[in-house]
């Protein structure tokens, strides 16, 4: 079975190829679906393939570039990314991030780093998952609310309306963003990007997580445009630093290459499955992905206070991510299968 | 309520005139790592590969930067052939919801 393993000629190491190209299908199906990049599923899953370290991030950020640009030339056909809402973001996120990143070299030489970044990451998890909850809850609400009273349901209903306050703020210059449907100051989104950036450079993540619930819950763009939007945003800030880690020399192309294959493909399907399920589907699946990505980082964090318990908590929290990337892609892929079916059968009963 | 959101507004505003001074005076940069990839066992490709990457980082950055995006779209329009082949529209969304 040695036609399996492929040496990679960077780093030195022999790969189990098929698990590459596997990983990659995995998260370019969530990661087209959701609107990110998916560093915090691929760095674990790249590491039980056998991968060292120090090429992990760089080769992820890499796959992830040509993964994102493929998805966003798909939702840009649905009509689901807002450009202009892009190119505007872009400044912040850049500025943001950068600012970030030289923060966390300064924590780095006061030897905080690891607790600090931790930290905070664990707590932005548990407010987006609040926030994606409750928003969920409240349209039931509002939902249940309008059945009860005769009315009818009001489609483009949403739970947290905190972009609605937002909106009120009318600093010049106010923009159209035509594909969002918004009307607002440009300092707005330059701001949330700036935030976003900003945290994504301090947890060193490439920022989707938390760009794509920002976009919808402060900037006020409908789910799907929030996941088209965001991947352009990955798929430009991807090839940026993908640029940036192989000038370090830590990429290792030729993984980066075959994990593409399976996620340029993936990455189809999921932004595909996004025309069949609905804005607030798309919500409560992110939700999920959130806690996955939460409870991983908390048995990090116990296996740092208790080192006995250390080597148990990173087996799990590993196996956790891989089963939770793999019954998500599993779930897009059935509901992207359904849907596509009902779409044929639909066009041969017209036809 | 209102003098409470103007303190926690000032708070803000001067963290984020400070930060970028604060991450400034960090300096940068990081213990200069040197890796250099071993083309004993290679052939072919992978140790044309391998042998640019030690002579030139830039080089190797500007393929790469070229590869990603190419292989990326040959990919993704291989996947777009097939699933309009199986009957998908793929240029069109009904959902519209928020």
């Amino acid at each position: 079975m040695e036609w399996l393993y492929i040496l990679m000629p960077i780093a030195g190491v022999k790969i189990f190829w098929p698990g590459l190209i596997i990983l990659g299908i995995g998260v370019g199906v969530i990661g087209g679906f959701f609107g990110m990049g998916g560093a915090w599923m691929v760095t674990p899953g790249l590491n039980i393939l056998g991968f060292p370290m120090a090429f992990a991030i760089g080769t992820d950020i890499a796959h992830m570039a040509g993964k994102s640009l493929i998805s966003t030339m798909r939702h840009g056909k649905f009509g689901n990314v807002d450009y202009k809402l892009g190119f505007i973001m872009l400044v912040g996120t850049i500025v943001g991030f950068e600012v970030g990143a030289q923060m966390i070299m300064w924590l780095e030489r006061i030897g905080k780093v690891d607790m600090v970044v931790r930290w905070i990451y664990l707590g932005l998890l548990a407010f987006i998952t609040w926030m994606v909850f409750t928003d969920i809850a409240r349209r039931k609400a509002k939902d249940r609310a309008a059945i009860a009273s005769g009315q009818e349901v009001d489609k483009n209903a949403t739970g947290l309306e905190w972009h609605k306050t937002l909106h009120k703020i009318k600093i010049p210059p106010m923009v159209h963003l035509n594909v969002a449907g918004i009307y607002c100051s440009a300092w707005l989104p330059i701001a949330v990007s700036f935030f976003t950036g900003w945290l994504a450079g301090i947890l060193g993540i490439g920022g989707g997580l938390i760009r794509m619930p920002a976009l919808i819950y402060l900037v006020g763009c409908p789910t799907h445009v929030a996941v088209g939007t965001d991947l352009f945003e990955v798929a430009i800030s991807g090839l940026y630093g993908a640029a940036s880690y192989t000038y370090k020399g830590r990429t290792e192309l030729v993984a980066a290459i075959i994990m593409l294959i399976g996620a340029a493909m993936g990455a189809q399907v999921g932004a595909v499955a996004t025309k069949y399920i609905k804005g607030y589907g798309i919500r409560y699946v992110f939700g999920l992905a959130v806690i996955g990505c939460g409870i991983s980082i908390f048995l990090k964090l116990l296996g740092v206070y208790i080192p006995s318990v250390a080597g148990v908590c990173d087996i799990i929290a590993t196996y956790l991510i891989l089963g939770l990337v793999s019954g998500m892609a599993l779930y897009i892929t059935i509901k992207m299968v359904q849907g596509a079916k009902r779409e044929i059968a639909m066009k041969k009963a017209k036809a | 309520m209102f003098t409470k959101t103007k303190a926690l507004f000032a708070c803000v505003v001067t963290f984020a005139l400070l930060a970028p001074a604060m991450a400034f005076a960090a300096g940068g940069g990081g213990a200069p790592i040197v890796m250099v990839a071993d083309t004993r066992k290679l052939t072919g490709i992978m140790a044309w590969w391998a042998n640019l990457y030690n002579e030139s980082h830039l080089y190797f950055t500007i393929l790469t930067v070229i590869l990603i995006p190419l292989i990326g779209v040959i990919f993704g329009v291989l996947a777009d052939i097939i699933m309009h082949f199986i009957g998908i529209d793929l240029k069109s969304r009904d959902l519209a919801e928020h």
